[in-house]
């Protein structure tokens, strides 16, 4: 192992979730994030976004900054800035319901449109304890995901079968030196800084 | 689609976004509609593509221009005082999690034939070529006597009463030339025009401090400006009303507005996928474009939005404000100029917008009126400028008969102070409280911090 390396290594990333609503795009945040389902989830209030670190060696954490959509996607209402700068992208479809699939897919396309070029997106087919059920085949869906080079996984936010595995990926896919290169760039205003002025040496 | 809904919000502009974020925060039920497919209304910021398409229909891009993805061109130029409400507003709802900002490099007035900066600090006001000797001396006591001032401490009134004298009153107290009474009224309290001297000073004091105030906070200039542009402001209020449960929907006509006998809102009516809604709430909050025949316009802004190569300032500065006064251009409205570059990713390098606007005075084309900023700018072609005209619109009503709460149009001021008083304003008719911000506690939950 070189010295390099065994410097510890920090990287955030914002990281978006897509889908149809009610195909479980909270429901596998939660299991990532807290561990825990609920099957009659509502929407989360109130949270701007969840964040989660994954070790991803000995040396390196990543964190992801996971933004919820806010079920801005209903009325096909999302603003562009919600996958502005986002460095990985999680599309969700239901194994159980066809049309969520096609959603996905013109999710991707907007995603390939307007997203940055480096964008690490993954294609999650949800409610795979819903096996009985299932409508669309997995062959099919991986078959899609190779051709326009996407991560795919079959999960249940539900038994958590196979979600830790999608944010693992990603994370192993992310430009990570890059990342952390760009941290040393200038950084912009903090609003949140209380002003370190106090008002009588306004002026003067 | 639900029925029923505390307050319906037309239109995706600032003033509404922000009302629509607030009161969802607050636990209202809110609907948010819009009849184009993006945020923003009047304060978007537009791409090459729909630049082009808004301004020079059935013309084709310019090439060399660059990718049309990498502009984004605000429709109303603006910009945030570094102290001032909007950033207030931003820091409470946390709504700075979702909007970068960077500061601008410089504000200029422009005199004796270039753009000079605005001194704010004692130091500046001093050492600034725009003032002779003994003005310097008299500028440092009046930009004194503004820092020190205090309310209950009748000592650091210096006699002056600021309820009952003139600015034009407290200028001649220090013996002000009119040259400085120009720039302190013009481009520190960055008043368009020279009606403020007869008012009582109060207005003018407090807008000094705001200036100087925003000035301390960060250095450089008063201005911050966010990163991609104004068009990220009511996107980012939007996600913060959608993440406290409102529902939004783009692309969405209103097909009629329903009222009951007396005139009073009830709801509108919409068409969602070839269906027919009726949405019910007993107040609405709209931009004017909404209700054309609930406001009136008494003037008209000019705007000009420039692409160009250079910018005409000498110390590297990549994004500016340059305000010429009415004096210096023989008008009675004030030329602003915005301009912003690729350091604030509104353009690709190499590139810069440059906007001009003012209010527009008597029948000479609106090029003419702005001569003088091209001039400075070094525009002679218009190839590569997109002009519109706007009607100030405001409502003719309050809201209190028929429940329809109409915000105003964006005006021609440089800085959204205007927007932020409209939206005061607006949700204290609504909810008949007067706004008060507390900071949100964080909804994040962090598993392994």
């Amino acid at each position: 192992m070189s010295a390099t390396q065994q410097e510890p290594r920090f990287a955030q990333f914002k990281l978006v979730l897509l889908g149809e609503s009610a195909v479980g795009k909270s429901s596998i945040v939660h299991r990532f994030v807290k561990d825990s389902f609920d099957d009659f989830r509502e929407s989360t209030i109130g949270a701007a976004f969840l964040t989660q670190t994954i070790q991803l060696d000995e040396n390196t954490t990543i964190k992801f900054e996971i933004w919820d959509t806010a079920g801005q996607e209903r009325y096909k209402s999302l603003a562009p800035m919600y996958y502005r700068n986002a460095n990985a992208a999680v599309v969700v479809y239901d194994i159980t319901q066809e049309a969520s699939l096609e959603r996905a897919k013109s999710w991707i396309k907007e995603l390939q449109r307007q997203a940055n070029q480096d964008l690490v997106i993954a294609l999650a087919g949800n409610k795979l304890d819903l096996e009985s059920e299932r409508k669309v085949a997995k062959e099919a869906a991986q078959a899609y995901a190779t051709e326009e080079g996407l991560l795919f996984f079959e999960v249940s936010a539900k038994t958590g079968q196979g979600v830790k595995e999608i944010f693992q990926s990603i994370a192993e896919k992310l430009p990570l030196e890059s990342q952390i290169k760009s941290k040393s760039q200038p950084k912009s205003v903090n609003l949140q800084r209380p002003s370190t002025n106090n008002q009588s040496s306004c002026c003067s | 689609m639900d029925e029923e809904y505390d307050v319906i919000v037309l239109g995706t502009g600032l003033t509404e976004c922000v009302l629509s974020g607030l009161l969802s925060v607050e636990g209202k039920k809110v609907l948010h509609i819009d009849r184009q497919d993006y945020y923003g209304g009047e304060s978007a910021s537009l791409n090459l593509q729909q630049l082009y398409e808004k301004f020079k229909p059935g013309k084709e891009v310019d090439a060399s221009l660059g990718r049309s993805r990498d502009y984004c061109v605000d429709l109303i130029p603006k910009f945030l005082m570094a102290n001032g409400e909007l950033t207030n507003i931003l820091v409470h709802t946390n709504v700075t999690r979702y909007v970068e900002f960077k500061q601008i490099d410089g504000s200029f007035v422009f005199r004796y034939g270039k753009p000079s900066k605005v001194p704010a600090t004692e130091y500046e006001a001093v050492t600034s070529s725009l003032i002779g000797l003994f003005e310097k001396r008299r500028l440092k006591n009046f930009l004194q006597w503004v820092a020190n001032y205090k309310e209950d401490d009748v000592a650091t009134h210096k006699g002056l009463k600021l309820d009952i004298d003139t600015t034009d009153a407290v200028y001649n107290k220090f013996g002000l030339e009119e040259g400085t009474k120009n720039f302190i009224g013009h481009a520190m309290a960055l008043y368009d025009n020279d009606e403020y001297l007869q008012q009582p000073a109060r207005e003018a004091v407090e807008r000094v401090v705001l200036y100087c105030q925003s000035v301390a906070r960060y250095g450089k200039s008063p201005y911050l400006y966010p990163l991609y542009g104004l068009g990220e402001l009511p996107q980012g209020f939007s996600r913060l009303s959608a993440i406290y449960g409102g529902t939004f929907m783009l692309s969405t006509k209103v097909e009629q507005v329903l009222y009951d006998e007396a005139g009073v809102f009830q709801g509108v009516k919409l068409s969602l996928d070839g269906e027919e809604h009726v949405v019910k709430a007993p107040q609405v909050i709209a931009d004017p474009t909404y209700f054309p025949e609930k406001v009136s316009s008494s003037e008209k802004v000019i705007r000009t939005i420039s692409i160009v190569d250079q910018l005409p300032l000498k110390n590297g500065e990549t994004s500016a404000q340059i305000i010429l006064t009415g004096k210096e251009t023989g008008r009675k409205n004030d030329i602003y100029i915005a301009l912003i570059g690729s350091e604030h990713k509104v353009a690709p390098q190499g590139k810069n917008i440059a906007i001009v606007s003012s209010i527009i005075e008597g029948d000479k084309p609106p090029h003419i009126q702005l001569e003088s900023a091209f001039k400075l700018l070094g525009i002679k072609a218009f190839d590569r400028t997109f002009m519109g005209l706007s009607d100030l619109f405001a409502p003719i009503e309050d809201g209190s008969k028929d429940n329809v709460y109409i915000s105003k149009s964006y005006d021609a001021t440089s800085h959204f102070e205007s927007v932020t008083e409209d939206v005061k304003d607006i949700y204290f008719r609504v909810t008949g409280k007067p706004l008060k911000l507390t900071k949100l506690e964080e909804g994040e939950f962090n598993a392994q911090a």
